[in-house]
């Protein structure tokens, strides 16, 4: 039927151009919707995600304030037109595991003790899909915490890294995803080496395990910059447009 | 000297502020012998005290605070007040009416009614209750002229100044009353639009240059500016 | 009223103990619960196990059933797996749609079955992209007293080594049943290993006062092979990159142990 693709050619390069331990290239833009309290959107390779904050607000239903903390929800979710064949609205069991898993990354992080009896709700909108959602997703909604002035202990941020056609790649695409070896996607809080989210499906040696994470927290490291440069672009801009010394 | 950034750098969550017997203050937290800063914004180093200027909050109520407020419900004890908070606030008849309140023959709403603006201050507030306001004072109480223009809680203290160094100048300027409440919302109330229109968009200058330095300057000039457009 | 929560007194007994290496029970850092297995215990389904691990208790049935196959895998049968938690497991249960926790626990059992290759998948296909036999893994939680992943893993695939197949003969392109049952094609051992982490410190098996202090917990399932085909974090709190190479090195013996009561049961 399909013949097999070749996933990594003769000289160690992907199907999209990239080498082994290579990023894809990442666009984030912080702000970007007026109503949300907070907001941003990354392109990483093919995939397009928009997160947004809303909070901390008045819990709805009521009776699910927590006394001591702020409650923290997350909706992880595809729109019908993310994927090649069209995905029903309604969230799928792996959206709902996705959701868990991501809110799961985030508690450490956020200071929940400081606003009890409201919410903090955490939307990601994958608006195309190509591999590495759930870190993708992981990585914006960082920014959309922090652009809501939502006190952290550190971003958090996510990479995957895994094993496809015998070799030890970073930042899986879709193709790799889905013939490759192996996933482990990670999130990090780089200030305190602290993993929050770690999650692996294939088969790896425990050496191959250990090289993937590696890899993972690598990839990790270098969004961590291209996160602090986004959240500080919009005031840098700003800054040196008014502090221009004016010329008459 | 283990100070990492200059003064006044842009700093973001989680960032290495200082090592060493220093305290944490605003927007920053201490873990270890090491502070961070726990929002996006400018860190200001002041001797043993670091504090992190931030960018964007949201407003938690103190105790104390001048606010503007909306009210969205009314019933027998009083009023739900929207502060622009993630907590409500509670308006008690008992904070509002100077006398008490009869039932039978004050109508509430005639006093105070959905959709009305006040200017009040916050009277208690803590972990386990929605915060409570009061209007007795004098000068407080249902707005009923002026523009209110809302800004993020954050750029306040810059709107207000140095010794309220900033809002004198937008006063003498625009010649318009300006209140502002800690929770984000500025009363504007000038002698016409035109005068309240100038002021409002010098306060929106300043949220959106808050971190910039010269800005007293560039405020003064631009209200000049426009004064002088009117004019002619 | 029943309250599963932990009093603060015994959070800081588990707490202070576990730094000690020792737990409330007496267990240490490696031990697992006493386990007890039973396998095709009911009768109409075409296999089934239950499991005790401690007081956790864990029935899994395994239905066949006819059905097409996904259209990206058309030479492939079909695993679907399913939990329930139960309301009468805890007072913690409502009955309802599946929650979050209970969507987890299947997805994870499934993880390391799938990922394993455990089941051939290729020997369950009948007619290629239209025909194939379809395998319903039905967790069914019955007692939860922490550690439901393990418990699951361990009767899942325990049910599967005694799931038969009813024999067939096409014809016509229609399946004609025959007599007799072939066994379930299993290539694959996959046995899971939870551990928490509490107060930096990892431990197996936790059960649920110690699931309900824990910071974090981490799942990691092997392979025969000693290959890991799954892991998944879950909790709200850290783990550290040693931590989680110190899990690994842990889960590889423990699966192995593991392993050889599932075979004897």
């Amino acid at each position: 039927m399909t013949e097999k693709i070749s996933l990594i050619n003769k000289e160690g390069i992907r199907t999209d151009g990239r080498k082994l331990s290579e990023l894809r290239p990442i666009k984030l833009e912080v702000g970007i919707l007026s109503n949300a309290d907070g907001s941003a959107y990354i392109e990483q390779g093919k995939n397009k995600i928009l997160a947004a904050v809303y909070g901390p607000r008045e819990v709805h239903p009521r009776h699910m304030a927590l006394p001591d903390k702020a409650l923290l929800r997350c909706r992880y979710h595809m729109a019908p037109f993310s994927v090649e064949e069209r995905k029903s609205p309604a969230p799928s069991r792996r959206e709902i595991e996705l959701s868990k898993v991501i809110r799961e990354a985030f508690e450490p992080a956020i200071f929940l003790e400081k606003f009890p009896r409201t919410s903090i709700d955490i939307f990601i909108e994958v608006l195309q899909a190509d591999g590495g959602t759930r870190c993708a997703g992981v990585t914006v909604a960082s920014l959309a915490l922090a652009d809501a002035g939502i006190p952290m202990k550190d971003l958090i941020v996510a990479c995957a890294a895994g094993k496809a056609e015998g070799q030890m790649v970073l930042d899986l695409n879709d193709i790799e995803d889905k013939e490759g070896e192996a996933d482990v996607p990670v999130a990090y809080m780089p200030s305190f080496d602290a993993v929050s989210l770690l999650q692996m499906d294939g088969l790896l040696t425990t050496e191959e395990f250990q090289q993937a994470i590696n890899l993972a927290l690598d990839g990790c490291k270098q969004i961590y910059v291209l996160q602090k440069e986004a959240l500080k672009a919009k005031y840098q801009a700003i800054k040196e447009a008014a502090e221009v010394p004016e010329e008459e | 000297m283990p100070f990492l950034y200059e003064n006044r750098q842009i700093v973001t969550p989680g960032d290495l502020l200082a090592e060493g017997d220093y305290l944490a203050g605003f927007n920053a937290y201490k873990h270890d012998s090491r502070i961070y800063a726990s929002r996006l914004g400018l860190v200001e180093y002041r001797g043993r005290k670091i504090d992190v200027v931030a960018l964007n909050t949201f407003y938690v109520p103190s105790v104390g605070d001048l606010v503007i407020g909306k009210i969205v419900e009314s019933n027998l004890h009083g009023w739900t007040v929207d502060l622009n908070s993630p907590y409500p606030s509670i308006l008690r008849t008992s904070e509002a009416l100077n006398r008490p309140f009869r039932p039978q023959r004050d109508e509430l709403s005639e006093f105070l009614d959905v959709g009305d603006m006040i200017l009040a201050k916050v009277i208690s507030f803590d972990r386990t209750r929605d915060p409570n306001l009061t209007i007795r004072e004098p000068d407080l109480g249902k707005i009923k002229y002026g523009q209110i223009v809302k800004v993020s809680p954050a750029k306040i203290p810059r709107i207000i100044g140095r010794k309220g160094s900033m809002i004198s100048i937008l006063k003498k300027e625009t010649k318009c009353n300006i209140t502002v409440g800690q929770n984000g919302l500025v009363l504007v109330s000038g002698r016409n639009r035109e005068d309240e229109r100038i002021a409002i968009s010098a306060i929106k200058k300043i949220e959106e240059e808050a971190h910039t330095s010269g800005l007293t300057d560039r405020i003064t000039e631009m209200l000049r500016k426009e004064k002088g457009e009117v004019i002619q | 009223m029943t309250s599963v929560m932990v009093s603060r007194i015994r959070r800081q007994q588990i707490a202070q103990l576990i730094a000690d290496g020792k737990r409330l029970d007496g267990r240490g850092q490696k031990d697992y619960r006493p386990i007890q297995i039973e396998s095709g215990i009911i009768g109409k389904a075409e296999g089934s196990a239950r499991v005790r691990l401690g007081k956790t208790e864990v029935m899994v049935g395994i239905k066949i059933d006819l059905g097409e196959p996904f259209s990206d895998r058309p030479n492939e049968g079909v695993l679907t797996t399913n939990a329930e938690f139960v309301p009468l497991a805890s007072p913690e249960f409502e009955a309802g749609p599946p929650g979050e926790e209970s969507m987890e626990l299947a997805r994870v059992v499934d993880r390391g079955i799938r990922e394993s290759k455990a089941i051939d998948l290729e020997k369950l296909c009948i007619v290629p992209g239209k025909k194939v036999f379809v395998v319903f893994v039905d967790v069914y939680v019955l007692n939860h007293d922490g550690n439901l992943i393990d418990a699951s893993t361990l009767a899942s695939i325990v049910a599967l080594m005694n799931t038969k197949i009813f024999k067939y003969e096409l014809k016509d392109g229609e399946v004609e049943k025959k007599p007799g049952f072939s066994p379930l094609p299993l290539k694959d051992i996959p046995i899971s290993v939870t551990f928490a982490s509490i107060n930096g410190k990892l431990v197996v098996d936790p059960w649920l006062d110690e699931e309900e202090v824990m910071e974090a917990r981490l799942t990691m399932a092997f392979s025969k092979d000693g290959r890991i085909c799954a892991i998944q974090k879950g909790g709200a709190g850290i783990l550290s990159p040693q931590q989680i190479v110190e899990a690994v090195n842990i889960a590889k013996e423990k699966t192995e142990e593991l392993r050889k009561i599932v075979v004897k049961s």
